[in-house]
């Protein structure tokens, strides 16, 4: 008898269970477009400039990972310098102007636009930079003609101020 | 322009430029040149036929801190609060002669021997030796053990406690690692010489003279030859390539 009533039970919650899987199923198919929008990473001018990559794109998504790995023993073991996939040259190309760097070039938009879909947390710029090297536009270098331009605008300033 | 022409076109503006750098050169008053510089060629791995070295002359060497500020400005290990904790990647130390009272000065930073005790002890091999004998820690695998700062008898290494920002894109540096000179790595690889020696040379007082041991037209191996040199706790038969002379 408890055998018999065992069985009906299980009988019962396998339907049951049959049941909620497939209202499940088709709650997902409804829910299809709240899905995790597609990443597009953010384009920097210099990006969009150069025609391709150090690779082509498609090989870069899947493989910049490696790439990037066997330079970094490359470079730093053996101290092999000037090869195409260092991460410098990524933050370079790819960096876009950042409001939380105080208008500094980052990487962080383009880095972060995939690892961020694809739940991949990468480390690399808790000791690497993630600013571009852009060099600051200083005011103390001066071309020869901007300064002899500036000597000259200050002599006619002080020759209208003597009038 | 194909790529097959603009790859031989980079590659003979290449060799325009390495021959263009291997001219440069450091030299003092005298003429005479103290280190030949060239840049290594692109893609080239460092090679064991170099040994680089340093001399430091503690009669030159001033109660001053040039070498450190250079060292700091250029590699961008400046302490947070200045406790001891602080990274310190060279450092200057006093001595005083309790007999004569003659005081010395003079700069200590990792000593790139020739058998380093902290490669012996690295658990995960990040502490190794470059081929042309430059000591470094390699931060992707390093966990933070501070093995390697127990077994350098010179106290050369750091732990960098604190969170870093603000890093060089040359040299990157991160909390939870171990730390120390890198004899400027990434300078001696685009043919320039350390920031120490650099700072130093330009100071006038040339305390510090940088240059390949293996080399015997070396300047500073004609000057190894000429004097007597000290090697720190040579008792330890580690061979620093970092050597003292009037010390």
């Amino acid at each position: 008898m408890t055998d018999l009533r065992q069985t009906k039970t299980y009988a019962v919650l396998t339907a049951a269970l049959f049941m909620m899987s497939l209202l499940f199923m088709a709650g997902a198919a409804g829910a299809g477009e709240e899905r995790v929008p597609l990443p597009h990473p953010a384009m920097s001018e210099k990006a969009q400039k150069a025609e391709n990559c150090v690779a082509p794109v498609s090989e870069m998504r899947r493989y910049h990972m490696q790439y990037l790995k066997h330079q970094r023993v490359e470079t730093l073991r053996k101290g092999v310098r000037g090869n195409p996939y260092s991460l410098k040259s990524c933050v370079n190309c790819h960096a876009v102007k950042d409001k939380a760097a105080g208008g500094a070039r980052t990487a962080d938009a383009f880095c972060s636009s995939c690892h961020k879909y694809a739940a991949v947390t990468i480390d690399c710029f808790s000791c690497h930079t993630n600013k571009a090297a852009d060099r600051k536009k200083t005011s103390a270098v001066q071309s020869p003609v901007s300064q002899l331009a500036a000597h000259l605008e200050k002599a006619a300033k002080d020759r209208s101020l003597l009038k | 322009m194909s790529t097959s022409n603009k790859q031989t076109a980079d590659l003979a503006r290449r060799r325009f430029l390495s021959g263009a750098v291997a001219l440069g050169s450091v030299s003092i008053a005298s003429g005479f040149t103290l280190y030949t510089a060239s840049a290594r060629p692109k893609g080239e791995p460092a090679s064991s036929k170099i040994r680089w070295g340093l001399l430091i002359d503690t009669g030159k060497c001033e109660d001053c801190n040039i070498c450190v500020e250079a060292c700091k400005t250029e590699n961008g290990w400046e302490g947070h609060r200045g406790n001891l904790t602080d990274p310190q990647w060279i450092r200057k130390v006093g001595l005083t002669d309790k007999r004569t009272g003659k005081k010395q000065s003079l700069p200590v930073m990792c000593l790139h021997c020739e058998y380093p005790p902290c490669v012996d002890v690295c658990p995960v091999g990040a502490s190794m030796k470059r081929a042309d004998g430059i000591v470094l820690v390699d931060r992707h695998l390093c966990i933070g053990c501070r093995y390697c700062m127990m077994a350098c008898p010179y106290g050369a290494r750091s732990f960098v406690h604190e969170k870093v920002t603000n890093q060089k894109p040359y040299m990157p540096r991160g909390q939870g690692t171990v730390e120390s000179c890198t004899l400027c790595a990434h300078r001696i690889d685009d043919g320039r010489i350390p920031a120490c020696v650099e700072a130093c040379t330009k100071s006038g007082r040339e305390a510090m003279l940088f240059g390949d041991l293996n080399d015997p037209q070396s300047a500073i191996s004609k000057r190894i030859v000429q004097v007597s040199t000290t090697k720190l706790r040579a008792d330890l038969g580690l061979e620093p390539n970092v050597r003292y002379v009037n010390f």
